[in-house]
């Protein structure tokens, strides 16, 4: 089955406009990207599905160059504050260094490829870029 | 026996911290507790309760195979894991059995063999990508993330707590970091029993091996090996030793320990700030004693990045002001509020479940006025903090005897 899976359930795949989503608890408005029983907030269990903002700055960044054996080094590791949610990622599409890194840098948010299965299916990642 | 109001520290002690190769956990275990009971002046026949931990095993169950090996007295004894914050949390259980009045005398231990460890906190073991991607775990993730979204490396997180406070209010910079590591490693030349008693300079640090931008090699935590614990007893008890032990006790006027309240930004970059805000405020209002109060400050600099936000988050300076109150010199051992005389996490050493005592031993220490060379005069005063990610913290303000 060939085709295209994303590398986390709240990234959505959707032709020219991927995004991520988040749970968002209808009592209190948190935002989780993970599955949750309740919310760790308000303690409400209703969530809905909500967009998130694909640009945002830069709020705080690492360049991690020592990694667990199979992750290729250097790379920018970075909350990235979109629209008032903060999200984790990579940055990508950007020179791993100081000098082009840099905090509230505005950045959007790209795919990439991870890699193919035996069965052909793409799974795809996501980061954020600079914009300009 | 009754609850008590006051808790005291009678005998505490920590071992030499490094490669111990020759000493297993219980070894080192056994030598900080028959230590403290030495320096207590009480045998095992006294302590009431044992609470331990060491958290690379912390199945093993390491309090009662410490008693296998120091006195198997029948006495309860509570296992605890509480990340970096295992041995302030194993110090906590004692104190809320003698405090609860169920025990006179109560013994904590903190142990860890972490010599050679390498990085800690990334996906350590992680496995292969699957044959099939099959999305698994409460992200729907196909393949491990760490690498791919962010990291989890202890440098890298830490790194990240650093940089977001130079967001929030500016002032920081890959040398201001530098700069703090710098102190640390400076103070350690005068602990014996750190790991690492070597003076670097700035540009020795900062050239230093990379391992997460702004934290080079010697900016953080060094891994080794160690082991510290503490007896405690209450007020009505310590009133029937001898003055010598009244006098070397060091009252415990603060115990506290927290988690990471809600905040919307903690699922992605684990908040460290309010958890020790509030254990600092919680700590304050408990003691009588405020910031300005302390003689010296042992704060949990896992990585350089972390003793500046700390400065802030035990509100040792204003709010958004802990650059500019590192630049004043005011956390060096001749400043205002000496931080890390140990030489602190970096250059001290961090064998993980011991470091929630070994810093409580080093405040003792100065207000006993047993600190030898690194002595900060007259001190009558002090805090110890730590933090473990998950997230917990823990923090004592420890006062002289007044005996």
């Amino acid at each position: 089955m060939a085709g295209q899976i994303p590398l986390v359930d709240y990234l959505v795949l959707d032709g020219a406009q991927p995004h991520l989503v988040a749970q968002e608890c209808t009592n209190c408005g948190a935002r989780f990207f993970d599955r949750r029983n309740a919310c760790a907030n308000c303690f409400a269990a209703e969530f809905t599905t909500v967009p998130i903002a694909t640009e945002g700055t830069v709020r705080a960044f690492t360049i991690v160059a020592f990694a667990a054996p199979g992750i290729p080094t250097p790379f920018v590791a970075a909350v990235v504050d979109c629209d008032g949610t903060q999200v984790r990622a990579n940055l990508i599409n950007v020179e791993p260094d100081a000098e082009h890194v840099r905090d509230g840098m505005k950045v959007r948010l790209a795919t990439q490829s991870i890699g193919v299965d035996s069965e052909g299916t793409e799974a795809i990642g996501f980061g954020f870029e600079p914009i300009g | 026996m009754s609850a008590s109001d006051e808790v005291w520290i009678l005998g505490i002690q920590m071992t030499k911290f490094g490669k111990h190769p020759d000493l297993d956990t219980v070894d080192l275990a056994a030598q900080a507790a028959t230590g403290a009971l030495s320096d207590a002046g009480v045998t095992m026949a006294d302590i009431g309760v044992l609470a331990a931990g060491n958290l690379m095993n912390a199945s093993a169950g390491i309090g009662q195979q410490l008693q296998k090996q120091i006195g198997q007295t029948g006495i309860p004894v509570y296992n605890v894991a509480n990340a970096c914050a295992t041995g302030a949390t194993a110090l906590r259980t004692a104190i809320m059995a003698v405090k609860a009045g169920e025990v006179d005398y109560g013994l904590a231990v903190g142990v860890e063999k972490l010599s050679g460890a390498g990085l800690l906190g990334g996906g350590g073991s992680r496995k292969e990508d699957a044959d099939t991607w099959t999305p698994a775990g409460r992200y729907g993730a196909v393949a491990p993330i760490d690498g791919r979204i962010g990291t989890e490396t202890m440098p890298g997180v830490f790194a990240q707590i650093g940089m977001e406070y130079g967001h929030k209010y500016g002032g920081t910079s890959f040398e201001l970091f530098a700069k703090i590591s710098e102190k640390n490693h400076a103070h350690s030349t005068l602990n014996p029993l750190a790991s690492y008693q070597k003076r670097f300079t700035l540009e020795q640090i900062m050239n230093d091996v990379m391992i997460a931008y702004p934290n080079t090699r010697p900016m953080c935590s060094a891994n080794c090996d160690g082991a510290a614990a503490a007896v405690v007893c209450n007020g009505e008890t310590l009133k029937t030793l001898s003055l010598e032990q009244r006098r070397r006790a060091v009252k415990v006027s603060a115990s506290v320990l927290t988690t990471d309240p809600y905040e919307a930004g903690c699922q992605v970059l684990p908040n460290v700030n309010t958890l020790t805000r509030k254990a600092a405020a919680i700590a304050y209002e408990q003691s009588g004693v405020g910031p300005s109060d302390l003689d010296l400050v042992e704060l949990h600099d896992c990585f350089a990045t972390a003793e500046l936000v700390h400065y802030d988050n035990l509100m040792l300076c204003e709010e958004g002001g802990a650059a500019e109150f590192f630049n004043s010199g005011a956390t060096w051992r001749d400043g205002s509020t000496p931080v890390n005389v140990s030489g602190g996490l970096e250059s001290k050493g961090h064998p993980i479940a011991a470091t929630g005592i070994a810093n409580i031993w080093e405040v003792c220490h100065h207000l006993r006025g047993e600190a030898g060379d690194r002595q900060i005069a007259n001190a009558k005063v002090g805090l110890a903090h730590v933090i473990g990610l998950g997230s917990a913290c823990g923090v004592h303000v420890l006062e002289r005897s007044a005996a």
